[in-house]
């Protein structure tokens, strides 16, 4: 059991709070990822679960063991870094080795952990290389064995995809999310690539400013957002946000207390032709993406962006009438 | 606040350094206005050794040697390592040899350099030899005689400069390789030739790193001792040459002190005049 | 075209004056130090010893004192390297790691002080030496040194750790290393080099440092303060084969050191 409890963390430096008061319950084996933009307070909260980063107030526990003051050693973690963190002066063997017998495991037994890891990560032919003599996606993928090979039941990964490049990047997403799986521990991920967090998580922890926006499973963060930050940040393109005002002219009455509408590019139907229920919009900027094109347009004062079928190509300047599907429509504070 | 790295950790590490500077820096530079301005056996304040110090034959001439050394001294000196530096960032073939070379003497000591530049200018030594194998002189010159105060400093200055000037050298290019090559990439697209690239980008973004240089050489300079007394021995005096006098051939430490102090009060001024007089903007320079 | 390759070729002659500026009289302490004790009188003079002749270095080196003092100037060396890198190397460590109330400040006296007029310094602690009792010996002098050694060697150490990435010490913790184990097992052997640059820089600077060395000793001197003591008194021979002999080591360090010039003094500088 490896459930991971933050109760009230809160940490700052000088005068701005890191994290405000954060309270997050991961469960056993479960994949949550902290997503949010730079300075939101996602890599302090994973360096306050990994023992890195002394918490002002607040406690952390792990598998229900009270580790607020423990160093990082007696955490029984593995972390995986986003500089990747692998030490040059070391042969992949020996940093996959490095943890096991820090916590001087049998010779027989850091092998057999060594050679597996490697084979899961297929670098067993570099195992007697240094880092140097390594490609940054090698000396990730031996930051990721090492932090498995660890007969720990919590896995922390902080942005380690971010310095891959974008074609490589994708691979190892793939890899990854078979590869922890697999492997079953409870994992924390942080990163602020929204795409990387919908696909990996079970959940998604979105931050902002030192707090918890929203936690959800992805689709729901994607569906459901619960204010116009999370509905922006998620998605590409992002959501749409409209005064909710302008909407009842097409019979979408807002329920009371809520001003704005949120609603994505792929769930407007769209017509060249005047319809009933459907916005008139004018055509700014067709941009055809292949499997669709995404066309930006302008409805009264306010920017749209849809998705259209690839056959669909105004001229820009033209007419676009745009008809929301009813039941993707989020009315937003 | 009590986890790991509590904030007592770095106190304790910097500790042992503070209280050695304490011993070793504070209270030397204290204890030398002490010596220098109070009596010996009483411990009232004085002017005396003040006064005896001014008042020596020598303190005239060895506090106008120093500043005219330092005058004549920094401009050679800064216009050699800035050369120096240029061709080392030239990005010539054998580029790190060049360097190599230009750094040597940045471990040299002053003695050594001495005795270098006496080998050079000394009656038999190889300038002579070279002027009058060539016809110049009939026979060899005096260079370092008392009488020929001139190229007594003259030749102080070429020791000098030859010795000090790599540590400049080095400061000047860690600066330039900070400078990025896309500024100078930028002034060449709009047209700059090799001479302006030099006076309006990389001159101005070298300030700080000219700066730092200005106020260690100019410190440093200050205290040219061995140098000068193995190239021109009591030929000429200095302000550190007389305090070294003062203490160990008179043996009068009150004296020595006063010189002493001399120094830092000339050292802390000189670095005053560098730090306002060629202000940046965000003080970066010490 | 033709003008750029021209100033190319202007460029090396510069490059290659500024290195005869430097090596010529380096040369010629050489041809000296190794001519017979009559081609030193010899005049005019030629610019390769004739003959080549040890009799000077050997001359010098079995003077009375050389090789004592010579060994002493080692020993102050060694023990200036052990107490200024126990001393300062923490404190350097501290620097880089740690964001901590009065950084800024001590970053400023350590900055400050690494140009400190060692005239100043020398004569309060000589006269203090001798009240103590303590003057006149290797290890009193080597405490002196290690205060012109220390600024330097806190702020090359502390760019030395800050070049070892944070990174790998936490890695290293999250592995199951203490502090001090990820210090000793990951940070020390990545800042191996950089550290063994500085204790040769520190060594350069007491096998070189004349003032203090003089002040400070009268029997049990170190070379470089031997060779001043003896200045008037001492035969061309002597001189040039003393002057060689401290020069030569720097040559050979400043090879080993080279590498390091620029993550030591650049940082240094800034």
């Amino acid at each position: 059991m490896a459930e991971i409890q933050l109760n009230h963390i809160i940490k700052s430096y000088g005068k701005a709070r890191a994290t405000n008061d954060v309270s997050l319950t991961i469960k056993d084996k479960e994949f949550m990822v902290l997503l949010g933009p730079s300075g939101c307070g996602k890599t302090t909260l994973l360096r306050a679960i990994a023992g890195l980063e002394a918490i002002d107030s607040g406690t952390v526990t792990i598998g229900g063991r009270d580790v607020t003051n423990v160093p990082p050693r007696f955490r029984d973690i593995a972390m995986v870094f986003q500089s990747y963190a692998v030490f040059p002066h070391l042969t992949v063997w020996d940093n996959i080795a490095f943890g096991l017998r820090m916590k001087k495991l049998p010779d027989t037994e850091v092998k057999k952990r060594v050679e597996m890891s490697a084979e899961m990560l297929r670098i067993t032919d570099y195992l007697q290389r240094f880092p140097a003599q390594l490609s940054g996606g090698q000396r990730q993928r031996v930051a990721v064995a090492r932090a498995l090979a660890m007969p720990s039941g919590v896995l922390l990964m902080g942005e380690p995809l971010s310095n891959l490049d974008a074609l490589l990047r994708l691979d190892m997403r793939a890899e990854l999310k078979k590869l922890l799986r697999d492997a079953g521990a409870t994992t924390v991920y942080v990163t602020h690539d929204q795409v990387e967090a919908l696909s990996l998580g079970d959940r998604i922890a979105v931050m902002k400013q030192g707090v918890i926006l929203q936690c959800d499973s992805p689709l729901r963060v994607y569906d459901h957002p619960v204010d116009k930050f999370v509905g922006g940040f998620i998605g590409n393109p992002p959501m749409n946000f409209l005064r909710a005002a302008g909407l009842a002219a097409i019979g979408l009455i807002a329920p009371p207390g809520y001003d704005l509408v949120g609603i994505r590019a792929e769930n407007l139907d769209s017509f060249t032709s005047p319809m009933s229920g459907a916005l008139e919009a004018s055509i700014l900027v067709v941009e055809p993406l292949g499997s669709h094109n995404l066309i930006t347009a302008k409805v009264g004062d306010e920017f749209i962006k849809v998705n259209t079928r690839a056959e669909l190509m105004p001229e820009p300047g033209s007419k676009l009438w745009l008809k929301p599907m009813p039941d993707k429509v989020r009315w937003l504070k | 606040m009590t986890t790991r790295r509590t904030n007592l950790t770095p106190y304790l590490l910097v500790a042992p350094a503070l209280v050695f500077m304490a011993i070793f820096f504070a209270y030397p530079m204290v204890e030398a206005f002490g010596l220098a301005f109070r009596d010996n056996d009483t411990g009232a304040l004085t002017l005396s050794y003040f006064q005896k110090m001014v008042s020596d034959v020598q303190f005239q001439p060895a506090l106008t040697t120093t500043l005219l050394l330092i005058v004549i001294l920094i401009p050679i000196q800064f216009a050699v390592a800035l050369a120096m530096a240029l061709l080392v960032n030239a990005k010539l073939k054998g580029a790190s040899l060049f360097l190599y070379i230009y750094a040597i003497p940045l471990a040299v000591s002053e003695l050594a350099a001495g005795i270098v530049w006496f080998n050079i200018f000394t009656n038999n030594g190889f300038l002579n030899s070279l002027l009058v194998q060539s016809g110049l002189i009939e026979r060899p010159f005096l260079f370092l005689s008392y009488q020929n105060q001139g190229w007594l400093i003259l030749a102080v200055v070429l020791a000098e400069a030859w010795r000090a000037t790599s540590i400049i050298m080095v400061i000047l290019v860690s600066g330039l390789q900070s400078i990025p090559s896309d500024y100078l990439e930028a002034a060449e697209v709009f047209g700059a030739d090799q001479f302006r690239k030099i006076t309006k980008v990389i001159l101005p973004l070298l300030r700080p790193s000219l700066q730092v240089a200005l106020i260690l050489r100019t410190i440093l300079a200050f205290q040219v001792f061995g140098v000068a007394l193995a190239v021109a021995g009591t030929g000429i005096s200095l302000l550190a040459g007389e305090a070294y006098k003062w203490y160990y051939t008179i043996r009068n430490p009150n004296v020595a002190a006063a010189y002493a102090s001399v120094i830092l009060i000339l050292s802390i001024a000189s670095t005053v005049v560098f730090l306002v007089g060629l202000r940046s903007k965000n003080g970066e320079a010490l | 075209m033709k003008g750029l390759k021209l100033s190319r070729v202007l460029t090396y002659v510069g490059a290659v004056l500024m290195a005869l500026w430097i090596l010529v009289p380096i040369w010629l302490i050489a041809v000296s130090a190794f001519s017979t004790r009559q081609g030193i009188f010899d005049f005019p003079k030629a610019l390769l010893p004739n003959p080549f002749s040890a009799d000077t270095m050997s001359f010098f080196l079995g003077a009375t004192n050389v090789l004592p003092s010579a060994g002493r100037s080692v020993v102050v060396a060694i023990i200036t390297i052990v107490i200024s890198s126990v001393i300062g190397a923490p404190a350097g460590y501290a620097l880089a790691r740690f964001n901590f109330r009065g950084r800024d400040v001590f970053r400023l006296v350590i900055v400050s002080t690494r140009a400190f007029p060692i005239v100043i310094l020398s004569i309060p602690i000589a006269v203090a030496y001798i009240q103590l009792g303590i003057n006149d010996n290797v290890f009193s002098l080597a405490l002196m040194h290690c205060a012109l050694a220390l600024p330097f060697t806190v702020l090359v150490t502390s760019s030395v750790f800050a070049g070892v990435p944070r990174d790998l010490e936490e890695a290293a913790e999250t592995l199951g290393c203490s502090p001090l184990q990820a210090f000793m097992r990951v940070v020390l052997p990545l800042a191996l080099p950089g550290l063994a640059a500085a204790t040769l820089f520190t060594f350069v600077l007491s096998w070189n440092e004349v003032f203090a060395s003089v002040i400070l000793t009268s029997r049990n001197r170190t070379l470089p303060a031997l060779l001043v003591a003896q200045l008037d008194e001492s035969p061309l021979n002597y001189k040039y084969a003393g002057g060689f002999f401290l020069l030569a080591p720097s040559m050979v360090f400043m090879l080993f050191i080279r590498k390091y010039l620029f993550t030591l003094w650049g940082r240094v500088s800034r």
